[in-house]
């Protein structure tokens, strides 16, 4: 009997996402956008256990939903006037952009149909039984110097965001 | 139905950069353009997910360093939007004008 949960956990999980995305750039309210992003980074993380990730997944939903996006929520908190939400939601160029978008779109899928016999119908690798160690053996060894250069970055940014945020005096 | 592989993973990439484009180019909330910039920085990270799947351990290394960096401009985007709302009391993309001519 073949597997049906993991094909329905894809398309599950990739309409959650798509879904939330759409809803991102639609709702008038950047809360509700918030909301939706949240709900589609989780669905990524769903996604990159499917594709047997699970430190990815689990840095996705530590970082991204449970640090980024509570920083957005902060933000839009601290900047969220009233008089924005009866404002239009969509510039005046929305028709050209909708249409850029989606040529991009279809040059990338035609893309990916005229190349699609590249890829091997079945995943090659096996799935790893210790991926966060052997991702921590790859970060500390092959990948160090980017490893600090990204801790320095992040020291760069704190600096510079409480710079810019905080009061004149 | 097929069985999952590659290219479907890749083909739901691509929809979440096409929509996060279109937010960026259509919205004119910043805050809501930001949010559709961390959109674009997920599909490429599905992307990359989804081809550490047939090699090895590279994407995954190179998905957590975009995390990394998405969270540090986001960061240090906010403080600019934050900062520009002190002075201008909007969030509208098309007021930022002042070196317009």
């Amino acid at each position: 009997m073949t597997p049906v949960a993991p094909t329905f956990f894809f398309y599950f999980l990739s309409t959650v996402a798509v879904l939330g995305a759409i809803l991102v750039i639609t709702r008038r309210n950047p809360v509700h956008s918030a909301l939706s992003l949240i709900i589609t980074l989780l669905a990524l993380a769903g996604l990159y256990l499917m594709l047997y990730a699970p430190f990815v997944a689990g840095v996705q939903i530590i970082l991204y939903a449970g640090g980024i996006m509570v920083l957005f929520l902060f933000v839009i908190m601290l900047v969220n006037i009233e008089q924005a939400q009866r404002e239009y939601v969509f510039n005046h160029q929305w028709h050209v952009g909708v249409a850029a978008g989606l040529a991009l779109g279809a040059m990338l899928l035609f893309v990916y149909q005229k190349g699609s016999a590249i890829f091997p119908l079945k995943p090659a690798a096996p799935p790893e039984p210790m991926n966060t160690q052997q991702v921590g053996m790859v970060l500390f060894q092959s990948y160090l110097l980017p490893f600090e250069i990204a801790s320095l970055l992040l020291l760069v940014a704190i600096v510079g965001a409480v710079v810019m945020a905080k009061k004149r005096v | 139905m097929a069985p999952i592989g590659t290219l479907h993973y890749l083909v739901v990439a691509a929809a979440l950069f096409i929509i996060g484009t279109i937010g960026v180019i259509t919205r004119r909330n910043v805050v809501v353009i930001l949010m559709s910039i961390e959109l674009i920085l997920n599909a490429v990270n599905l992307n990359l997910v989804a081809f550490s799947r047939l090699y090895n351990l590279n994407g995954q290394v190179f998905a957590i360093f975009i995390i990394t960096d998405a969270a540090a401009e986001a960061a240090v985007g906010l403080g600019i939007i934050i900062a520009f709302f002190r002075n201008k009391e909007t969030v509208n993309v098309d007021d930022v004008d002042l070196l317009k001519w």
